[in-house]
């Protein structure tokens, strides 16, 4: 039996439909990841020990444990709680607060690698602490850590082929649908492969035009 | 009552350790004076000066602004509000100026009085435009810092802290990370605002400066004030030799 892409086409539709899948889950993963590891940056350097110890140990969990697992929990585990979580929503938290404890690393030495006189020339203005902090350092930090972000932002564009272990039909799991009518499983990952590396060269764009307009702003 | 001291600093000390870098130094500005602070590095310049913000708290004495005593022992919470207030008085320049890279030069002059005064974006506009006005920088509105020059970005800092509307004005060697092509501009800046009789304290290395504008000039070494008195005095008939010596290293390849 050869190789025959001529089956492709036929579910380009399903195909293009978990491509957009992809990019919603990539998109609301990467904000919450975003916005999330600034959160924990500051928990992790500012915040009372009581909330800090405890914060710690989710950071380490996260990081310690697969990310399939997390997923699992979220979706299956959390049920028995009373929490039902759609299937997207579920992954979009799993990814997104896995890659947050990632990124608050990293945001983490961006704020603490902010010039001493930023502080000094906030402080003599009257700024307080918390204004400082919200207003001139932690703008500052993620203007500098936009690379390494971005780096996290396309391992996340990647892992988010986890979150079709919970059924959300992204593209992964949309070739995996299209190889289980056709038993054509290398055209289908081959499809799935060449619309990652599209999607992941527009991610890359807009890394790139991100760290253009702040270029001159840092 | 008229001439009561605008900053008044009683019997100030600190310590690193055990470094004395200040000992016991006392100084009374009146409103609208100006005085300049010299002497070698590491004398405690510019911790007298971080002193009067309390941005390098003393370990013992006074400072009082107007009739605010600015390090009063206060409870973390209150101290932090009290701390605030005060600092809105008190304009200060930095040698590394210390604008906000990622604020426009707009931003970089509006952002506190928006945040603290509490004004309409377009009040704050006219501040800006205002301000940039006075230090001759109004084209430079919409550019980021990291496309000034060193002198421009220390007349933006000196219009970022009058935006403030402060009563007194710090300078801490202003001019000294400048290259000295850049460094007249500044100094115009600052010539103007003692025409308009703001009150400043200047500590500078450019001793002709300081005997154009300053009313009073304080020569500190190794924590004390060795020598004051005004300009005419210190660089033309010093008593001290420290102060001798010390003028004589600096006058030398002036003017
Ligand atoms: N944070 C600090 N810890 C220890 N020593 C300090 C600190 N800041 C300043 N010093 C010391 O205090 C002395 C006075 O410093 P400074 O006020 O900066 O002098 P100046 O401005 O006259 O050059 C110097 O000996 C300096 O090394
Ligand atoms: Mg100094």
């Amino acid at each position: 039996m050869g190789l025959d892409f001529s089956v492709v086409p036929a579910f380009a539709g399903a195909l293009f439909s978990g491509a957009l899948w992809t990019i919603a889950i990539t998109l609301s993963a990467a904000v919450l990841s975003f916005f999330g590891g600034i959160v924990f940056a500051v928990i992790a350097l500012y915040a009372p020990l009581v909330i800090r110890y405890p914060f710690r140990l989710f950071a380490w969990l996260f990081m310690g444990t697969p990310l399939l697992l997390q997923l699992f929990l979220i979706y299956f585990g959390l049920i028995q709680i009373g929490i039902d979580l759609p299937a997207f929503v579920a992954g979009v938290i799993g990814l997104g607060l896995h890659f947050a404890v990632y990124n608050s690393d990293i945001i983490q030495a961006g704020i603490l690698a902010v010039d001493k006189g930023q502080y000094e020339g906030a402080r003599t203005l009257g700024l307080s602490r918390i204004q400082t902090l919200r207003k001139v350092v932690v703008p500052q930090a993620v203007r500098s850590v936009v690379p390494p972000i971005g780096n996290n932002m396309i391992a996340l564009l990647k892992d988010s082929a986890l979150v079709s272990v919970i059924g959300v039909a992204e593209l992964t799991l949309s070739s995996q649908m299209a190889i289980s009518r056709t038993f054509r499983p290398f055209e289908f990952y081959v499809a799935a492969a060449a619309c990652y590396y599209v999607i992941n060269l527009g991610l890359e764009a807009g890394l790139r035009r991100i760290e253009r307009r702040i270029q001159l702003a840092r | 009552m008229s001439d009561r001291p605008i900053i008044d600093i009683r019997h100030a000390a600190k310590s690193y350790g055990p470094l004395e870098v200040l000992k016991d130094i006392s100084l009374q500005v009146q409103k609208g004076r100006i005085v300049a602070i010299i002497g070698p590095s590491g004398s405690g310049k510019s911790t007298l000066l971080r002193a009067i913000n309390d941005l390098d708290p003393l370990s013992s004495g006074e400072v009082w602004l107007d009739d605010i005593q600015v390090n009063k022992a206060l409870p973390p919470r209150q101290y932090e509000t009290h701390i605030n207030s005060v600092r809105q008085n008190i304009g200060m320049v930095f040698q590394h100026f210390n604008l906000f890279p990622h604020l426009t030069v707009r931003d970089n002059i509006t952002l506190a009085p928006k945040m603290l005064k509490g004004i309409s974006k377009a009040e704050a506009d006219q501040l800006a435009v205002e301000q940039l006005n006075k230090v001759g920088l109004l084209d430079r509105i919409d550019y980021y810092p990291s496309q000034l020059s060193g002198g421009q970005k220390q007349r933006v800092a000196i219009a970022r802290a009058l935006a403030m509307k402060p009563k007194v004005m710090l300078f801490d060697e202003a001019t000294s990370a400048l290259d000295p092509e850049l460094v007249e501009e500044v100094n115009l800046v600052m010539k103007q605002l003692a025409e308009e009789h703001m009150t400043m304290i200047i500590v500078t290395h450019e001793m002709g400066f300081a005997q154009d504008v300053c009313d009073r000039v304080l020569f500190m070494d190794q924590g004390v004030v060795v020598e004051e008195g005004p300009p005419e005095v210190i660089f033309r008939n010093p008593s001290n030799e420290r102060t001798k010596n010390f003028l004589r290293k600096h006058l030398k390849g002036q003017h």
